[in-house]
Protein backbone atom coordinates (compact mmCIF):
# COMPACT_ATOMS: atom_id res chain seq x y z
CA UNK A 1 0.00 0.00 0.00
CA UNK A 2 2.71 2.37 1.18
CA UNK A 3 4.97 1.40 -2.34
CA UNK A 4 1.85 2.12 -4.45
CA UNK A 5 1.48 5.51 -2.79
CA UNK A 6 5.06 6.28 -3.38
CA UNK A 7 4.53 5.45 -7.12
CA UNK A 8 1.04 7.04 -7.64
CA UNK A 9 1.64 10.17 -5.76
CA UNK A 10 3.46 11.55 -8.97
CA UNK A 11 0.26 11.43 -11.05
CA UNK A 12 -2.36 13.67 -9.02
CA UNK A 13 -1.46 14.63 -5.46
CA UNK A 14 1.99 15.76 -5.93
CA UNK A 15 2.52 15.80 -9.89
CA UNK A 16 5.93 17.64 -10.72
CA UNK A 17 4.37 19.91 -13.26
CA UNK A 18 0.49 20.33 -11.95
CA UNK A 19 0.96 20.56 -8.74
CA UNK A 20 4.84 21.19 -7.35
CA UNK A 21 5.17 23.87 -10.56
CA UNK A 22 8.76 22.25 -10.79
CA UNK A 23 10.75 22.49 -14.13
CA UNK A 24 9.39 24.95 -15.83
CA UNK A 25 12.06 25.35 -18.65
CA UNK A 26 11.42 22.18 -20.32
CA UNK A 27 7.73 21.78 -20.17
CA UNK A 28 6.76 25.42 -21.49
CA UNK A 29 9.93 24.53 -23.99
CA UNK A 30 9.46 21.77 -25.68
CA UNK A 31 5.57 21.36 -25.09
CA UNK A 32 4.63 22.03 -29.67
CA UNK A 33 3.60 18.83 -30.29
CA UNK A 34 2.15 15.37 -28.13
CA UNK A 35 5.79 13.39 -29.75
CA UNK A 36 7.72 16.04 -27.84
CA UNK A 37 6.10 15.78 -24.78
CA UNK A 38 6.12 12.06 -24.55
CA UNK A 39 10.03 11.50 -25.53
CA UNK A 40 11.17 13.96 -23.09
CA UNK A 41 8.72 13.12 -20.71
CA UNK A 42 10.22 9.16 -20.83
CA UNK A 43 14.03 10.60 -20.85
CA UNK A 44 13.47 12.77 -17.56
CA UNK A 45 11.67 9.42 -16.22
CA UNK A 46 14.61 7.04 -17.37
CA UNK A 47 17.14 10.21 -15.83
CA UNK A 48 14.87 10.07 -12.11
CA UNK A 49 14.62 6.06 -11.65
CA UNK A 50 18.49 5.76 -12.17
CA UNK A 51 19.58 8.85 -10.42
CA UNK A 52 17.09 7.52 -7.98
CA UNK A 53 18.61 4.57 -7.28
CA UNK A 54 21.81 5.03 -7.24
CA UNK A 55 21.65 8.01 -4.82
CA UNK A 56 19.69 5.17 -2.43
CA UNK A 57 22.03 3.21 -3.26
CA UNK A 58 24.90 5.37 -2.27
CA UNK A 59 23.19 7.32 0.15
CA UNK A 60 25.10 5.86 3.44
CA UNK A 61 28.40 6.34 2.14
CA UNK A 62 28.49 9.91 0.65
CA UNK A 63 29.05 12.51 4.01
CA UNK A 64 26.60 15.31 3.91
CA UNK A 65 28.83 18.33 3.15
CA UNK A 66 29.66 16.49 -0.82
CA UNK A 67 25.94 15.47 -1.10
CA UNK A 68 24.57 17.80 -3.90
CA UNK A 69 27.85 17.75 -5.95
CA UNK A 70 27.62 13.90 -6.08
CA UNK A 71 24.26 13.78 -6.74
CA UNK A 72 24.83 16.14 -9.53
CA UNK A 73 27.82 14.70 -11.04
CA UNK A 74 25.61 11.15 -10.60
CA UNK A 75 22.58 12.91 -12.70
CA UNK A 76 24.24 14.65 -15.39
CA UNK A 77 26.01 11.40 -16.35
CA UNK A 78 22.61 9.61 -16.85
CA UNK A 79 22.02 12.79 -18.65
CA UNK A 80 25.23 12.29 -20.77
CA UNK A 81 24.04 8.71 -21.24
CA UNK A 82 20.30 9.32 -22.63
CA UNK A 83 21.78 12.11 -24.75
CA UNK A 84 24.36 9.85 -26.55
CA UNK A 85 21.74 7.27 -26.76
CA UNK A 86 19.25 9.10 -28.28
CA UNK A 87 21.15 10.79 -31.04
CA UNK A 88 22.45 6.97 -31.90
CA UNK A 89 19.11 5.07 -32.10
CA UNK A 90 16.42 7.97 -32.08
CA UNK A 91 18.14 10.93 -33.96
CA UNK A 92 14.50 11.95 -35.29
CA UNK A 93 13.50 12.93 -31.52
CA UNK A 94 16.66 14.28 -31.09
CA UNK A 95 16.99 16.77 -33.50
CA UNK A 96 13.57 17.82 -32.36
CA UNK A 97 14.27 17.95 -28.60
CA UNK A 98 18.20 18.97 -28.88
CA UNK A 99 18.87 22.00 -26.62
CA UNK A 100 16.65 20.67 -24.02
CA UNK A 101 17.88 17.27 -23.06
CA UNK A 102 21.16 18.25 -21.87
CA UNK A 103 19.04 20.70 -19.99
CA UNK A 104 17.71 17.55 -17.94
CA UNK A 105 20.70 18.12 -15.62
CA UNK A 106 19.16 21.70 -14.16
CA UNK A 107 15.59 20.16 -13.95
CA UNK A 108 14.37 21.02 -10.37
CA UNK A 109 12.60 17.48 -10.30
CA UNK A 110 15.36 15.61 -10.55
CA UNK A 111 17.64 16.79 -8.00
CA UNK A 112 14.76 17.58 -5.54
CA UNK A 113 13.54 13.76 -5.92
CA UNK A 114 17.43 12.81 -5.37
CA UNK A 115 17.56 15.27 -2.34
CA UNK A 116 14.03 14.95 -0.57
CA UNK A 117 13.22 11.70 -1.03
CA UNK A 118 16.28 9.43 -2.13
CA UNK A 119 18.95 10.23 0.22
CA UNK A 120 16.25 9.32 2.89
CA UNK A 121 14.60 6.29 1.55
CA UNK A 122 15.41 2.63 0.69
CA UNK A 123 16.01 1.38 -3.01
CA UNK A 124 12.79 0.10 -4.04
CA UNK A 125 10.58 3.22 -2.60
CA UNK A 126 12.99 5.42 -4.26
CA UNK A 127 12.69 3.82 -7.75
CA UNK A 128 9.02 3.67 -7.32
CA UNK A 129 8.68 7.82 -6.61
CA UNK A 130 11.35 8.36 -9.15
CA UNK A 131 8.94 6.47 -11.68
CA UNK A 132 5.80 7.45 -10.81
CA UNK A 133 7.26 10.88 -10.85
CA UNK A 134 7.91 11.03 -14.34
CA UNK A 135 5.25 9.42 -15.89
CA UNK A 136 3.59 11.77 -13.96
CA UNK A 137 5.83 14.59 -15.89
CA UNK A 138 5.39 12.62 -19.34
CA UNK A 139 2.24 12.61 -18.81
CA UNK A 140 1.69 16.08 -17.59
CA UNK A 141 4.05 16.93 -20.86
CA UNK A 142 2.11 14.86 -23.74
CA UNK A 143 -1.19 16.59 -22.55
CA UNK A 144 -0.24 19.82 -22.66
CA UNK A 145 2.12 18.58 -25.97
CA UNK A 146 -1.27 17.11 -27.52
CA UNK A 147 -3.01 20.45 -26.05
CA UNK A 148 -0.63 22.85 -28.12
CA UNK A 149 -0.56 20.29 -31.19
CA UNK A 150 -4.31 19.96 -31.92
CA UNK A 151 -4.60 23.51 -31.04
CA UNK A 152 -2.28 24.78 -32.81
CA UNK A 153 -1.63 22.74 -35.68
CA UNK A 154 -4.75 20.69 -36.32
CA UNK A 155 -3.15 16.99 -35.69
CA UNK A 156 -2.67 14.95 -33.19
CA UNK A 157 0.45 12.65 -32.29
CA UNK A 158 1.25 14.16 -36.67
CA UNK A 159 -1.87 12.79 -37.68
CA UNK A 160 -3.40 15.70 -39.80
CA UNK A 161 -6.95 15.76 -39.45
CA UNK A 162 -7.54 19.98 -39.52
CA UNK A 163 -6.57 21.02 -43.00
CA UNK A 164 -4.67 24.83 -42.32
CA UNK A 165 -2.69 26.38 -39.68
CA UNK A 166 -4.96 26.15 -36.23
CA UNK A 167 -4.57 28.87 -33.67
CA UNK A 168 -0.73 30.33 -34.21
CA UNK A 169 -0.56 31.41 -30.94
CA UNK A 170 -0.90 27.84 -29.04
CA UNK A 171 2.80 26.67 -31.06
CA UNK A 172 3.94 29.61 -30.18
CA UNK A 173 5.43 31.02 -26.22
CA UNK A 174 2.01 32.52 -25.16
CA UNK A 175 -0.15 29.56 -25.89
CA UNK A 176 2.09 27.14 -23.65
CA UNK A 177 1.55 29.40 -20.50
CA UNK A 178 -2.33 29.44 -21.44
CA UNK A 179 -2.76 25.72 -21.90
CA UNK A 180 -0.91 25.19 -18.54
CA UNK A 181 -2.62 27.74 -16.54
CA UNK A 182 -6.01 25.54 -17.67
CA UNK A 183 -4.59 22.10 -16.66
CA UNK A 184 -3.40 23.53 -13.68
CA UNK A 185 -6.89 24.73 -12.82
CA UNK A 186 -8.20 21.53 -14.28
CA UNK A 187 -5.90 19.13 -11.85
CA UNK A 188 -6.53 21.26 -8.67
CA UNK A 189 -10.47 20.73 -9.37
CA UNK A 190 -9.56 16.61 -9.30
CA UNK A 191 -7.67 16.75 -6.29
CA UNK A 192 -10.04 19.38 -4.18
CA UNK A 193 -12.51 16.90 -5.25
CA UNK A 194 -10.80 13.47 -4.31
CA UNK A 195 -9.13 14.93 -1.08
CA UNK B 1 8.63 -0.95 22.54
CA UNK B 2 8.18 0.92 19.11
CA UNK B 3 9.65 4.11 19.95
CA UNK B 4 12.68 2.26 20.92
CA UNK B 5 13.14 0.43 17.76
CA UNK B 6 12.47 3.09 15.87
CA UNK B 7 15.05 5.72 17.69
CA UNK B 8 17.67 2.41 17.65
CA UNK B 9 17.31 2.23 13.60
CA UNK B 10 17.06 6.00 13.46
CA UNK B 11 20.50 6.34 15.09
CA UNK B 12 22.17 3.61 13.44
CA UNK B 13 21.17 4.86 9.86
CA UNK B 14 23.10 8.65 11.52
CA UNK B 15 25.71 6.19 12.28
CA UNK B 16 26.14 4.58 9.05
CA UNK B 17 26.70 7.91 7.09
CA UNK B 18 29.94 8.88 6.98
CA UNK B 19 31.69 12.19 9.00
CA UNK B 20 32.54 14.99 6.63
CA UNK B 21 35.82 15.08 6.74
CA UNK B 22 38.21 16.02 4.43
CA UNK B 23 39.82 13.19 3.56
CA UNK B 24 36.47 11.49 3.44
CA UNK B 25 35.18 14.18 1.19
CA UNK B 26 38.19 14.36 -1.17
CA UNK B 27 37.86 10.78 -1.72
CA UNK B 28 33.99 10.31 -2.16
CA UNK B 29 34.16 13.55 -4.54
CA UNK B 30 37.18 11.40 -6.74
CA UNK B 31 35.24 8.16 -6.16
CA UNK B 32 31.78 9.49 -7.77
CA UNK B 33 33.56 11.15 -10.72
CA UNK B 34 36.00 8.14 -11.61
CA UNK B 35 32.67 5.98 -11.54
CA UNK B 36 30.81 8.36 -13.61
CA UNK B 37 33.83 9.11 -16.34
CA UNK B 38 34.43 5.28 -16.75
CA UNK B 39 30.16 4.73 -17.31
CA UNK B 40 30.63 7.64 -19.95
CA UNK B 41 33.49 6.34 -21.75
CA UNK B 42 31.95 2.88 -22.18
CA UNK B 43 28.49 4.34 -23.33
CA UNK B 44 30.34 6.70 -25.90
CA UNK B 45 32.14 4.04 -27.16
CA UNK B 46 29.25 1.93 -27.87
CA UNK B 47 27.12 4.63 -29.36
CA UNK B 48 29.73 6.49 -31.19
CA UNK B 49 29.54 4.01 -34.65
CA UNK B 50 25.82 4.40 -34.89
CA UNK B 51 25.63 8.39 -33.94
CA UNK B 52 28.30 8.83 -37.22
CA UNK B 53 25.97 6.53 -38.69
CA UNK B 54 22.92 8.26 -38.67
CA UNK B 55 25.05 11.89 -38.92
CA UNK B 56 26.07 10.30 -42.20
CA UNK B 57 22.95 8.81 -43.25
CA UNK B 58 21.13 12.36 -42.43
CA UNK B 59 24.05 14.08 -44.84
CA UNK B 60 23.85 11.91 -48.19
CA UNK B 61 19.64 11.76 -47.60
CA UNK B 62 20.26 15.86 -48.20
CA UNK B 63 22.35 15.69 -50.74
CA UNK B 64 19.93 12.94 -52.61
CA UNK B 65 17.30 15.33 -52.33
CA UNK B 66 18.65 18.21 -54.06
CA UNK B 67 20.65 16.98 -57.03
CA UNK B 68 19.82 14.79 -60.22
CA UNK B 69 20.20 11.02 -59.59
CA UNK B 70 24.45 10.43 -59.41
CA UNK B 71 26.42 7.46 -58.52
CA UNK B 72 29.37 7.99 -57.09
CA UNK B 73 29.46 9.01 -52.82
CA UNK B 74 29.17 12.96 -53.02
CA UNK B 75 30.94 13.17 -49.52
CA UNK B 76 34.41 11.39 -50.96
CA UNK B 77 35.01 14.45 -53.24
CA UNK B 78 33.66 17.16 -50.92
CA UNK B 79 35.45 20.67 -50.80
CA UNK B 80 35.33 23.73 -49.00
CA UNK B 81 35.43 27.62 -48.90
CA UNK B 82 35.61 29.64 -46.29
CA UNK B 83 33.38 33.00 -46.69
CA UNK B 84 32.05 35.79 -44.69
CA UNK B 85 33.42 34.35 -41.60
CA UNK B 86 31.70 30.86 -42.16
CA UNK B 87 32.40 28.03 -44.36
CA UNK B 88 30.25 26.74 -47.77
CA UNK B 89 30.36 22.87 -48.11
CA UNK B 90 30.36 21.64 -51.70
CA UNK B 91 29.16 17.78 -52.36
CA UNK B 92 30.00 17.33 -56.23
CA UNK B 93 27.39 14.79 -57.42
CA UNK B 94 28.77 12.25 -60.62
CA UNK B 95 27.16 9.98 -62.68
CA UNK B 96 29.17 7.93 -64.96
CA UNK B 97 32.27 10.17 -64.17
CA UNK B 98 30.47 13.17 -65.13
CA UNK B 99 29.32 16.31 -63.05
CA UNK B 100 25.68 16.49 -62.85
CA UNK B 101 25.36 18.55 -59.91
CA UNK B 102 26.63 20.54 -56.57
CA UNK B 103 25.45 20.08 -53.70
CA UNK B 104 26.37 23.20 -51.28
CA UNK B 105 25.53 23.20 -47.81
CA UNK B 106 24.76 26.92 -47.23
CA UNK B 107 24.15 29.17 -44.38
CA UNK B 108 22.97 33.11 -43.72
CA UNK B 109 23.22 35.09 -39.96
CA UNK B 110 20.00 37.01 -40.91
CA UNK B 111 17.12 34.90 -40.41
CA UNK B 112 14.57 35.98 -38.16
CA UNK B 113 15.65 33.97 -35.42
CA UNK B 114 19.71 34.03 -36.10
CA UNK B 115 21.63 31.20 -38.57
CA UNK B 116 19.85 29.15 -41.20
CA UNK B 117 21.66 26.54 -42.79
CA UNK B 118 20.78 24.83 -46.19
CA UNK B 119 21.89 22.45 -48.97
CA UNK B 120 21.12 23.96 -52.21
CA UNK B 121 21.46 21.72 -55.30
CA UNK B 122 22.96 23.28 -58.51
CA UNK B 123 23.40 22.01 -61.85
CA UNK B 124 26.77 22.23 -63.68
CA UNK B 125 25.79 25.74 -65.41
CA UNK B 126 24.31 27.43 -62.10
CA UNK B 127 20.88 26.58 -62.02
CA UNK B 128 19.15 25.64 -58.98
CA UNK B 129 17.75 22.23 -58.64
CA UNK B 130 16.08 22.05 -55.55
CA UNK B 131 16.59 23.19 -51.91
CA UNK B 132 16.67 21.69 -48.63
CA UNK B 133 16.47 23.30 -45.16
CA UNK B 134 19.01 21.53 -43.06
CA UNK B 135 18.74 23.87 -39.49
CA UNK B 136 16.58 26.82 -38.73
CA UNK B 137 14.84 28.60 -35.97
CA UNK B 138 12.37 30.38 -37.37
CA UNK B 139 9.05 31.57 -35.90
CA UNK B 140 6.35 27.95 -36.19
CA UNK B 141 3.45 28.81 -38.33
CA UNK B 142 5.40 31.72 -40.40
CA UNK B 143 8.91 31.32 -41.33
CA UNK B 144 9.57 27.74 -40.98
CA UNK B 145 7.52 27.75 -44.18
CA UNK B 146 10.70 27.56 -46.30
CA UNK B 147 11.19 24.39 -45.18
CA UNK B 148 9.39 21.50 -47.35
CA UNK B 149 7.75 19.67 -44.64
CA UNK B 150 5.37 22.79 -43.71
CA UNK B 151 4.68 24.75 -47.05
CA UNK B 152 6.13 24.41 -50.85
CA UNK B 153 6.77 27.80 -50.70
CA UNK B 154 10.44 26.96 -51.77
CA UNK B 155 9.78 25.17 -54.74
CA UNK B 156 9.91 28.44 -57.11
CA UNK B 157 13.41 28.46 -56.75
CA UNK B 158 13.39 24.88 -58.78
CA UNK B 159 14.65 25.14 -62.28
CA UNK B 160 15.81 28.52 -62.17
CA UNK B 161 18.51 30.50 -63.21
CA UNK B 162 20.06 33.02 -60.59
CA UNK B 163 21.64 34.75 -63.58
CA UNK B 164 18.42 35.78 -64.83
CA UNK B 165 15.77 35.41 -61.85
CA UNK B 166 17.09 37.77 -58.99
CA UNK B 167 17.19 36.17 -55.79
CA UNK B 168 15.59 39.02 -53.74
CA UNK B 169 11.63 39.47 -52.59
CA UNK B 170 9.10 41.12 -55.04
CA UNK B 171 9.61 43.96 -52.41
CA UNK B 172 13.19 44.47 -52.81
CA UNK B 173 12.28 44.40 -56.35
CA UNK B 174 13.69 40.58 -57.50
CA UNK B 175 11.69 38.13 -58.21
CA UNK B 176 11.01 35.76 -55.21
CA UNK B 177 7.49 35.78 -53.65
CA UNK B 178 8.06 36.48 -49.78
CA UNK B 179 6.24 33.92 -47.46
CA UNK B 180 3.30 36.03 -46.09
CA UNK B 181 4.24 37.91 -43.07
CA UNK B 182 7.84 36.77 -42.98
CA UNK B 183 9.29 38.64 -45.13
CA UNK B 184 12.59 38.60 -43.19
CA UNK B 185 13.07 35.13 -43.32
CA UNK B 186 12.40 35.09 -47.32
CA UNK B 187 15.26 37.56 -47.62
CA UNK B 188 18.04 35.56 -45.16
CA UNK B 189 16.93 32.33 -47.87
CA UNK B 190 17.03 34.41 -51.03
CA UNK B 191 20.80 36.03 -49.10
CA UNK B 192 22.20 31.86 -47.97
CA UNK B 193 21.36 30.86 -51.88
CA UNK B 194 22.43 33.57 -53.21
CA UNK B 195 25.85 33.08 -51.12
CA UNK B 196 26.07 29.73 -52.71
CA UNK B 197 25.40 30.60 -56.24
CA UNK B 198 28.17 33.02 -56.18
CA UNK B 199 30.37 30.89 -54.46
CA UNK B 200 30.10 28.01 -57.22
CA UNK B 201 30.31 30.46 -60.03
CA UNK B 202 33.33 32.64 -58.62
CA UNK B 203 35.59 29.58 -58.76
CA UNK B 204 33.66 26.45 -56.55
CA UNK B 205 32.83 25.24 -59.49
CA UNK B 206 35.07 21.87 -59.95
Amino acid sequence: MNQWKNFSKGFFKENPVLVLLLGMCPTLGVTTSAINGLGMGLATTFVLVMSNLVVSLVKSQIPDKVRIPSFIVIIASFVTMVELIMQAYVPALFDQLGLFIPLIVVNCIVLGRAEAFASKNNILSSALDGLGMGLGFAMALTILGGIRELLGNGSFFGFKFIQGDGMLVFVLAPGAFIALGYLIVLINKINKKTA
Amino acid sequence: MLTLNLSVSERRLRMAKKESTFMSMVLTLLIVTLVASAALGYIYEITKGPIAASKLAKLNNAIKQVVPEYDTIPGDEVYKMGIDGDTLVFYPAKKDGELVGTAISTFTNKGFGGNIKLMVGLLPDGTINNISVLEHKETPGLGDKMSKKKSEWSIQFNGKNPSDFKLKVTKDGGDVDAITASTISSRAFCDAVERAHKAYMEGGKK
